[in-house]
C-alpha cells in the first residue's frame, strides 16, 4: 500500500472514531492503533489474573462462611474478567500463548498495587473498597471506547465490579464498629492502601505519556488527574462514614474548587514498584508461574483426552 | 508444544427463552463439552443464560469489511421495498 493510500484510510479511520463509531476486529486500523490496544487489554487482563493472587491468600481464613463465599466469588469473578479481556485482545491477532509469555517474562506490566502485600483481613476490605473503587473509576469510561471487543468486556466487567467494591466497604465497616482492636486493623489497612491506590490511577497528566493519543482514540476520556480528583473526592466522605482517617496531613476541602486538595504523591515510591522493586513482585511472578508450570501437564492431559474421544467417535462413524 | 494449545471457542448464549442466542465473547477449551463447562462458569456466572452453543473459532467464515461496499451498498437505493415509498391516501384505514 502505498503511503498516500495509508494516510487516506487513517483520515477515514480517525473520522470514523471522531464520529462515535466502533471499530471492529476485522476493519483497517493503524499499526499503532493495534498495538496500543494489545498493550492496553493485555496490561489489564493480566492485572485482573495477578490481582487474584493477593486475596485468593485469604479465602481459608475469612472469618465466616459469608465473608467467604463472598470472596470466593470475587476472586472468580476476577478470573472471568481477566478471561473476557484476554478473548478481546486476541482479537486483534495475538495469542494467548504469547500474552502469557509477555507476562511471564516481565515484558507486559500489570498494575502496581498488586505488588504490595495484603497482611490482614482488614486488607480485603481495604482493597475491595480502595482498589476496587479505583478501578471502576478507571474502567467506567472504557465502557465507550472506539475498540469495539474491549468496549463489550469492558460493560460486563463494570456490571460485576460494583459487587467487588461494596463487599469490601461492608468488610470496613463491620471492622469499625468492632473492637478498638478490630478499628485500628481497618485504619492500619487504609493508611497501607490509600497512597498505592491513588497511584493506581497513573502518573501525573504532565509525566503521563500516551494520554494525548488515547484520548483521541477514547481509549481514554478523562484524564489521570481528573480521575484521581474523582476518586479522592468520592472517597474522603466514605472515610468519614467509616469514621476514619485519611492519611494525608495536607487533604482539606477547597470550597472555590468544590474539590479535596491532597498531598503530595510518592512518585519514586511508584516508579520503583513499576519496575520490579515493589515489596512483593517477585513473589507474584513466583506464584503465577509455578501456577502456569504446574497446570502444564493438566492442559496437556485434557488435550489429549479429547483427542481420544474424536479419535473413537470417528471410527464409530465408519 | 503449541500444536497441544487448546483451540479457540465462540460462545453464543440464550438469555431467555423467546430470545435469540447472542455472540457473548470466546474461549479456550480443549472440546465441546468442556468449551460447554467453562461457557457455563465464564459467562453466566449470574443467571445471565438458559442455552449455550459453543462452536470452534475456525468454523465461523465472516465477511470481509473490505468488502463492504459490493455485499450492502445495492440495498441502499432499494426504497421500494419500504412501505413508506407507497403512496396511500391518508383515510385509507388499516394499511
Amino acid at each position: 500500500m502505498s503511503e498516500e493510500q495509508i494516510k487516506s484510510l487513517e483520515r477515514h479511520f480517525n473520522e470514523r472514531i471522531a464520529n462515535d463509531e466502533k471499530i471492529e476486529p476485522k476493519d483497517w486500523m493503524p499499526e499503532k492503533y493495534r498495538k496500543t490496544h494489545i498493550r492496553q487489554i493485555s496490561q489489564h487482563a493480566h492485572s485482573e489474573i495477578v490481582g487474584m493472587l493477593p486475596e485468593g491468600n485469604w479465602i481459608t481464613r475469612a472469618p465466616s462462611l459469608r465473608r467467604k463465599v463472598a470472596l470466593l466469588a470475587k476472586v472468580q469473578d476476577e478470573a472471568g474478567h481477566g478471561l473476557y479481556l484476554y478473548s478481546a485482545c486476541e482479537t486483534l491477532g495475538v495469542s494467548r500463548d504469547e500474552l502469557y509469555e509477555q507476562l511471564h517474562t516481565g515484558k507486559a506490566k500489570y498494575s502496581s498495587i498488586f505488588n504490595y502485600p495484603a497482611l490482614t483481613w482488614a486488607d480485603m476490605g481495604a482493597i475491595g473498597w480502595l482498589v476496587d473503587g479505583a478501578a471502576i473509576i478507571n474502567q467506567v469510561p472504557l465502557c465507550n471506547t472506539s475498540y469495539g471487543p474491549y468496549a463489550r468486556a469492558m460493560i460486563r466487567v463494570c456490571k460485576e465490579e460494583s459487587f467487588h467494591q461494596r463487599q469490601g466497604f461492608e468488610i470496613m465497616l463491620k471492622l469499625c464498629n468492632g473492637t478498638p482492636e478490630q478499628k485500628e486493623m481497618a485504619q492500619d489497612a487504609l493508611n497501607r492502601w490509600w497512597w498505592p491506590s491513588l497511584m493506581m490511577l497513573g502518573p501525573t497528566d504532565d509525566k503521563s505519556v500516551h494520554t494525548e493519543q488515547s484520548m483521541k482514540w477514547k481509549l481514554k476520556r478523562k484524564t489521570n488527574d481528573e480521575l484521581r480528583q474523582q476518586f479522592i473526592d468520592q472517597t474522603v466522605p466514605q472515610a468519614d462514614v467509616l469514621g476514619l482517617t485519611v492519611p494525608d496531613k495536607d487533604l482539606k476541602w477547597n470550597e472555590e474548587r468544590q474539590s479535596y486538595d491532597f498531598g503530595e504523591i510518592d512518585w519514586e515510591e511508584f516508579w520503583q514498584v513499576v519496575k520490579g522493586h515493589g515489596p512483593m513482585n517477585k513473589e507474584r511472578m513466583k506464584a503465577r508461574v509455578g501456577a502456569w508450570e504446574r497446570g502444564e501437564w493438566v492442559r496437556e492431559a485434557a488435550m489429549a483426552h479429547a483427542e481420544k474421544k474424536q479419535k473413537r467417535k470417528e471410527k464409530q462413524a465408519v | 508444544m503449541s500444536s497441544k494449545n487448546w483451540p479457540l471457542w465462540e460462545i453464543f448464549v440464550r438469555s431467555k427463552n423467546g430470545l435469540e442466542h447472542r455472540h457473548f465473547g470466546s474461549l479456550h477449551a480443549a472440546d465441546a463439552e468442556m468449551a460447554l463447562e467453562n461457557a457455563r462458569d465464564v459467562y453466566t456466572r449470574r443467571n445471565e443464560g438458559v442455552s449455550i452453543w459453543v462452536v470452534e473459532s475456525k468454523h465461523i467464515t465472516a465477511s470481509n469489511p473490505e468488502n463492504n461496499g459490493e455485499l450492502f451498498e445495492p440495498a441502499q437505493d432499494k426504497v421500494y421495498r419500504h412501505p413508506t415509498f407507497y403512496d396511500v391516501p391518508d383515510d385509507v384505514k388499516h394499511m
